[in-house]
């Protein structure tokens, strides 16, 4: 165990701990923009500079590890100014469009120019040349506002094993080369850009849709497959707009391709809207009201059973549907008709 | 089942604490995405991942071996492995000793299936078999991970026996970060199990045709049930054209496109006197019914899901249906009422109500309700209201009488149609990452139609060449129940012989061909393994 | 005739290049024609450039040795060697005017050379060579009778401290690299030499590799690293070429694989090609680039030394530093330790460039006043201008001024007056350098060798480069000075690596000294030393123009008229400043206030 000290405040951590996670269980806000606890420390952004005893240099708390005796200053007037310009500098290259961007609201980048109150920036110049919108049936990338945090780097490559992208060129004019749409590589599951900070990766589907006070936001499970993620679904009234999972959850936030964003068959205009009836084999569908449909399919049934017995009804429930619907089912056969012919379609 | 569960006996956060991982008839990374990030989490902690799969799929790449066994080899080749594993004395005796029974017939059983044997049936070469053998049975806890590639075979249940032992002999059951763990294709298909979806058992797998169990439901449900196991859904197709079954209720599946055999399935469901289909889109089978009843959406119901590693999981409600759609409970709940002529057709049906009531009578999920999991999921078995849920099974005892996992012999059987002069292909058919199962969800979203619009058969270079095709020509392919035309992807994912249909495309039905040979116990279908043709 | 007479040619990549071949060969034909037959004619100095004696732009340079009486000529050419032959080797009368002067001694006898000293002396391809002159004595001694400890010790003695620019003494980073428990310790050499002007470290490989590797037996030894990797830089190939040859012959012989000298001490050398950035130097990026990822540099601690290549402890180490340990094991740390300073010891090795007389490799014992260095060993200032800085430590060092032209060169002195020692590249500047431009010329560098990871770094020395041309184009504004030192300042501090932590010293250390220099653009809108351009005002003296008309077809704004022999006029209301016509003008006729 190691005994630190933050802000004056003691805590204990265990061996490996960094300063930064230290910190946090602490409940000592240090700003960051770069880091992901579900991401090998990266320290790229400098905002989570602490002052540490006997080091003759700021250092990166979130790289930092923690040892034993260590004091730790996370708020000086030196770690201000120079956080201060960090900020100044990243808003610097920035498209100054919080007002049409879909990340407003949500973006650290935006967060931390309000909490360090830059208005003016002394540091105008020029900005990266990145205009270009450019995007793939999943993702936008609006590379003019990446802060080069890395975040999807490391994701695509630590969390999903892929590597889709990776950094390129120096200077001034690095930056981030996803290359979206015709690498084969990319799987579109949208890790990066669910860990994006600001709006530079965003969802295509989401675009131009409400991101306000509009939005309600209900914690549900992924209808998919049996990886049973949790999913938030953001919708504005009854369109859902937007698939996220929250980093706390058992699949710390991480989703795939169909789960993040292949919700689009909800608000499909293909949705079937009225019972129909076809009243002879043959015939045509026919619209019909939930009372008639629902008498219909219990007088039939009924009649069917009466006729031949039980066992000549079946039903197949649902490998998709929820456990309740499930088990009303089966008991609807089992009980209400008085057969066990009931089954799902697939065995695993 | 040998152990007495069908479901994950692990977690799956804990397999990026295996030391060693068996992959066999899984495409992991593109069916259970996120289980393949921990098992991609696991080689990054140093992990060895053994990958056993005809094709080359994309875990692969993080595959310390990779064995390329032949379609519908793989209980042989598990029991080769096995057979090296005792023949190095990397058995777990203490484990087997202690837990298991069986075990001198099963090591009779497996004295056969030498590396060599192994090789000549699977074609993976004797050595990695021995290499497989000794990752497995040195790790100091492994797990299994598998799906339809090993059940939906004609052995299928030999295969997950076959399984079943090769964790039992390394002591890989009943211990963290290890065990059996079958990855379930559907959100909820543990859930449709678990609540007696199926027509030999009620809720929690009690039989129907024992009568302890039929008096208890009847008492719980105050109805005479019967004692006659009902049909399997592959069952049902025989029984629509012979005529004994005449009236269906499908909800939320699409079994004309799902189905092995299409054709066959199709014929039978016109043949029904009576069918509704209650969906959220006009789906092939509701195209073929007598009453379409619009259903709901995930994202319209409140209610649960139970995933592959045993969590029940609360579903919330976010948007109205659309129209008069509505959810599936209220829809049964109805016609149940309407069929019992008993019940307030006024009252509406209650989600959380009917949970309590379905795990009132399985004591594994007894100790859960809505308010707990409010607050976080839950996995069974969980008895009381004080229970934390169980992370993995078997840590003490198995779910047999006495407590002990039972050994079974497993011997080798080919598959039911295997290639010949006229038909010299074997076919495997599964998912792709973009899509999920028939398309009926997947296939709406603009995103995901744009880059998996099409269906496409893989055929490996040499077979192209020899047929004179060309990566995306359009194909023919046949088999002895079907054809369907689709374009061709050249690529060496696929073993030279063997070709690959992702089965979520309606316009070139991949189970227009399969085969609706069944497995003898669990019924399931053949889906993995069939003969067909191709022309060009 | 009977007396032994040996020629040897530079024949150096700068050798070459001024014709050392050819004037070899004319050697080896006039010898014979003259019927001298125990004549030899070696290439001696098989360097590049600079390579034996650090003066490549005296080339061709020849010694022409009669009975061990050597004499040096320098600028020798084909034409002269007849010449060379008829007077000097058969008439035994030196061609006076031709030789070496003065400057050439004081240049080489004011340095001590310990890395550089069998530079030229041996053939760096000949492992029997450097045998010769007790080649791996070192290393077996280490190994054969010295704990790792006592090799640490003696080097922790020694006082020898990193020269890739960091100062860290070398014995006790192995100390805290061995501290280490792990399964696989390794040894870097780095070689990846990124200063622009800096050569110190190829030449040493070009001309000496064996030491290169004999210092890598002895420090893999000391930390216990049985895997050892080169990283060179692959613009360096003759160095590379030599290093492989170099490391098979050691292989051959038994130094290198399996149990060396007999001990159950095990090492393998593998050669790692760098892509060429800069930043690659640094030692986490290029840890990051042999694990084949993008050379990025990482956040210490961790340091290399717990937590290096693949994550196992590890050694990175310049070429220099590692070319001194067998000197030091054979000679004794007590030696070392008595040439140099007081906590410098031994000697550096320095590139001197700029407006000096003697430009070249040089290797000096550490604390020698930087007066001695420009002034004896340096020659003085080219063409008699005044002498007004050295920028020392490459382009991320800082610029010293006139009045400390007596500070010792060591790594404290440097220091002391906000600059560093570096790679050892000293850049002499003189009256006619303007400071602000100068430092705009360093941080372009800097700047676009950013790696872009960090924000302060990649960001903030645009921002400085920016602030600094519009200084120098006279778009100056009140408050910019203070607004560069306060940015400076913040990307020092902030930055991730060494790189970001010490481009902004060029800015901070001329804005100290020459602070006039930058007011002076901003205020008054002049460049004091007539380089910015953008701030001058171009004229025509009419006396010197002889209208020939080349200026006004080099201006691209036709801000220049006159007729043809008649003396031409700048039109300063059109005149962009862009100073086409003053490089245009053969006649100097061009000038600019
Ligand atoms: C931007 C940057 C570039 C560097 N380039 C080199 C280099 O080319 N060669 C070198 O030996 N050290 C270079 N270094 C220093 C190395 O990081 C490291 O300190 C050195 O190799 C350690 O060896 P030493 O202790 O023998 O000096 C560089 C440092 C920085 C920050
Ligand atoms: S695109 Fe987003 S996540 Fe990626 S580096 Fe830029 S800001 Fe960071
Ligand atoms: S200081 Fe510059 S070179 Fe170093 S890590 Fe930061 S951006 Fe890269
Ligand atoms: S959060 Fe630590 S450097 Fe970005």
């Amino acid at each position: 165990m190691i005994n630190l000290t933050i802000d004056d405040k003691q805590i204990e951590v265990d061996e490996g701990t960094t300063v930064l996670e230290a910190a946090k269980e602490l409940g000592v806000p240090i700003p960051t923009l770069c880091h992901d606890d579900r991401l090998k420390p990266f320290g790229a952004c400098r905002l989570c500079i602490v002052e540490i005893a006997g080091m003759p240099k700021p250092v990166t708390s979130c790289t930092t590890p923690a040892t034993d005796g260590m004091v730790v200053k996370t708020v000086s007037e030196k770690l201000h100014r120079l956080r201060k310009t960090t900020v100044e500098l990243l808003l610097s290259d920035h498209p100054n469009d919080c007002m049409v961007c879909i990340s407003s609201g949500e973006c650290k980048l935006q967060e931390l120019a309000y909490l360090y109150g830059i208005r003016e920036n002394r540091f105008t110049g020029e900005m990266r040349d990145h205009n270009k919108i450019d995007t793939n049936p999943f993702i936008t990338r609006e590379q003019n506002k990446c802060v080069m945090c890395g975040l999807c780097v490391r994701v695509c490559e630590e969390v999903q094993g892929v590597g889709a992208i990776g950094y390129a060129e120096r200077g001034f004019e690095a930056r981030v080369t996803p290359p979206f749409g015709q690498n084969l590589d990319c799987e579109f599951c949208g890790q990066c850009v669910s860990i994006c900070p600001t709006g530079a990766l965003s969802g295509g589907i989401w675009a131009g849709k409400p991101r306000g006070d509009s939005v309600k936001f209900t914690d549900t499970t992924c209808t998919y497959c049996g990886c049973g993620c949790n999913i938030t679904l953001r919708s504005s009234g009854d369109e859902v707009v937007r698939v996220d999972s929250d980093k706390d959850n058992h699949n710390r936030g991480w989703l795939c391709v169909k789960g993040r964003f292949g919700f689009e068959f909800i608000n499909s205009k293909d949705r079937l809207t009225t019972p129909l009836i076809r009243r002879e084999k043959g015939g045509q569908f026919e619209k019909a009201t939930w009372e008639e449909a629902l008498d219909y399919v219990a007088g039939r049934f009924t009649e069917i059973k009466d006729k031949n017995g039980a066992d000549a009804v079946a039903g197949l429930c649902s490998a998709r549907c929820t456990n309740e619907e499930n088990y009303l089912f089966q008991k609807l056969m089992r009980a209400g008709i008085g057969t066990n012919n009931v089954d799902h379609c697939a065995r695993y | 089942m040998k152990f007495g569960s069908g479901a994950m006996t692990n977690s799956v956060a804990e397999i990026a604490e295996n030391k060693a991982i068996f992959v066999i008839g899984s495409n992991t990374t593109e069916n259970h995405p996120i289980i393949a990030l921990r098992m991609k989490e696991a080689v990054a902690n140093g992990a060895e991942l053994i990958v056993a799969d005809p094709r080359k799929i994309p875990l692969v790449k993080f595959a310390t071996l990779w064995l390329r066994h032949r379609p519908g080899t793989d209980a042989t080749l598990l029991n080769s492995i096995m057979n090296v594993i005792l023949a190095e004395g990397l058995e777990d005796k203490k484990f087997i000793d202690e837990r298991t029974e069986g075990y001198e017939d099963f090591v009779k059983s497996i004295e056969p299936f030498t590396p060599e044997y192994g090789a000549e049936i699977t074609g993976v070469a004797a050595d990695d078999i021995v290499k497989a053998g000794r990752i497995f049975g040195s790790a100091e806890n492994a797990g299994i991970y598998y799906a339809m590639g090993i059940t939906q075979h004609s052995m299928g249940t030999n295969n997950v026996c076959a399984v079943g032992n090769l964790a039992m002999v390394t002591g890989n059951i009943g211990k963290y970060a290890s065990g059996v763990n079958p990855l379930r294709g559907q959100n909820n298909v543990q859930g449709a199990c678990d609540m007696g979806g199926l027509p030999n058992v009620y809720p929690g797998y009690q039989k129907v045709d024992v009568p302890a169990n039929q008096e208890k439901f009847e008492k719980g449900w105050g109805k005479s049930l019967s004692a006659k196991v009902g049909l399997a859904a592959t069952e049902m197709t025989g029984a629509m054209l012979d005529g004994s079954l005449k009236g269906m209720y499908i909800f939320g599946e699409n079994p004309a496109l799902s189905d092995p055999n299409t054709t066959h399935s199709v014929k039978a469901f016109k043949s029904l006197e009576f069918l509704v289909v209650q969906d959220l889109f006009m789906t092939d089978t509701a195209q073929l019914a007598d009453v379409v009843l619009p259903g709901a959406s995930f994202a319209e119901k409140d209610g649960t899901f139970t995933s592959s590693e045993r969590r029940v999981q609360r579903v919330r409600k976010a948007v109205n249906s659309p129209g008069e759609a509505k959810t599936d409970l209220a829809i049964i709940d109805q016609i149940y009422k309407r069929i019992d002529g008993e019940g307030d057709l006024g009252k509406t049906v209650e989600a959380s109500d009917v949970f309590d009531e379905a795990v009132s009578f399985w004591p594994a999920m007894a100790g859960m309700s809505y308010r707990r999991l409010e607050a976080d999921s839950l996995q069974w078995p969980c008895p009381t209201e004080d229970h934390a849920g169980t992370r993995f099974l078997f840590e003490e005892t198995f779910n047999r009488e006495n407590g002990k996992a039972l050994f079974t012999a497993v011997p080798f059987v080919a598959s039911k149609e295997l290639p010949d002069k006229e038909y010299p292909f074997v076919l495997t058919t599964g998912r792709e990452l973009f899509h999920y199962h028939t398309g009926t969800m997947t296939r709406r979203s603009s995103g995901l139609n744009t880059v998996a619009p099409e269906a496409f058969v893989e055929v490996n270079p040499a077979d192209a060449e020899v047929l004179g095709v060309g990566d995306g020509q359009r194909l023919t392919v046949s088999s002895r129940r079907g054809s369907i035309r689709l374009k061709a992807r050249v690529s060496n994912i696929v073993p030279p012989n063997v070709i690959f249909i992702p089965f979520h495309y309606k316009e070139a039905a991949a189970n227009l061909l399969t085969s609706d040979a069944m497995d003898p116990v669990c019924k399931i279908m053949e889906a993995k393994v069939c003969a067909v043709k191709i022309e060009v | 005739m009977n007396s032994k007479v040996t020629v040897n040619v530079c024949m150096g990549t700068g050798g070459i290049a001024a014709g050392g071949d050819m004037v070899m060969a004319e050697f080896i034909k006039e010898l014979e024609a003259a019927g001298i037959e125990d004549a030899s004619v070696n290439e001696k100095c098989r360097l590049h450039k600079v390579g034996c004696r650090g003066f490549c732009a005296r080339d061709v340079l020849v010694d022409v040795a009669i009975d061990g009486e050597v004499s040096t000529y320098q600028y020798i050419q084909q034409d002269m060697v007849k010449r060379l032959v008829r007077e000097h080797v058969v008439g035994a009368r030196p061609v006076k005017e031709w030789l070496v002067g003065d400057d050439y001694h004081t240049f080489h006898d004011n340095q001590t050379k310990i890395v550089l000293g069998d530079l030229g002396k041996i053939d760096p391809e000949s492992i029997d060579e450097y045998m010769g002159v007790d080649g791996y004595k070192a290393a077996e001694k280490a190994l054969t009778t010295m704990t790792p400890t006592e090799v640490i010790d003696t080097v922790k003695e020694s006082g020898l401290r990193g020269r890739g620019g960091g100062g860290f003494p070398t014995g006790l980073k192995w100390g805290f690299c061995a501290a280490n428990t792990a399964d696989q310790f390794y040894l870097i050499c780095n070689a990846d030499e990124g200063d622009p002007g800096a050569f110190m470290d190829r030449s040493v490989i070009e001309g000496n590799p064996h030491a290169v590797i004999e210092g890598m037996i002895i420090a893999a030894y000391a930390i216990g690293a049985s895997i050892g990797y080169v990283y060179i830089r692959a613009e360096y190939p003759l160095a590379v070429d030599r290093l492989h040859m170099a490391l098979d012959s050691a292989k051959e012989k038994g130094y290198l694989g399996k149990k060396l000298f007999g001990t159950d001490f095990d090492l393998k050398i593998k050669v790692k090609l760098g892509a060429g950035a800069f930043v690659c130097g640094e030692e986490t990026a290029l840890i990051a680039s042999i694990e084949g990822e993008r050379g990025m540099p990482r956040a210490k601690p961790p340091f290399p030394a717990n937590k290096g290549l693949w994550g196992k402890p590890t050694i990175i180490n310049n070429v220099e530093t590692l070319a001194n340990l067998p000197h030091i094991l054979t000679k004794g740390a007590a030696w070392y330790a008595s040439i140099g300073s007081e906590k410098s010891k031994g000697t550096k090795v320095i590139a001197l460039t700029g407006k000096i007389r003697n430009t070249g490799l040089i290797e000096i014992p550490m604390g020698m006043p930087l007066k001695e260095i420009i002034f004896n060993v340096g020659g003085g200032i080219e063409g008699d201008k005044l002498f007004k800085a050295v920028q020392t430590g490459g382009p991320s060092g800082g610029c010293i001024p006139q009045q400390h032209i007596d500070l010792p060169v060591d790594y404290e002195g440097l220091a002391s007056v906000g600059s560093m020692m570096g790679s050892g590249g000293m850049v002499v500047l003189d009256e006619t350098d303007c400071m602000v431009n100068i430092s705009k010329f360093f941080l372009e560098f800097t700047q676009s060798e950013s790696c872009g990871k960090c924000v302060p770094c990649r960001i903030g020395t645009k921002r400085l480069l920016e602030i600094l041309t519009r200084i120098t184009e006279g778009e100056g504004k009140e408050g910019d000075i203070d607004l560069l030192l306060e940015l400076a300042e913040d990307v020092r501090d902030s930055s991730l690596c060494g790189l970001g932590m010490s481009a902004p010293n060029p800015v901070i250390s001329t804005i100290k000294y020459f602070r006039h220099e930058y007011e002076a653009h901003i205020k008054d809108k002049k460049c004091p030393a007539k380089v910015c351009n953008k701030l001058l005002t171009f004229f025509i003296r009419e006396d010197m123009c002889i209208g020939c008309g080349m200026c006004a077809r080099a201006c691209s704004v036709k801000a220049i008229t006159g007729e043809k022999k008649q003396p031409h006029k700048i039109d300063n209301k059109l005149c962009i400043q862009c100073g086409s016509c003053f490089d245009a003008c053969k006649f100097s006729a061009v000038l600019k206030e």
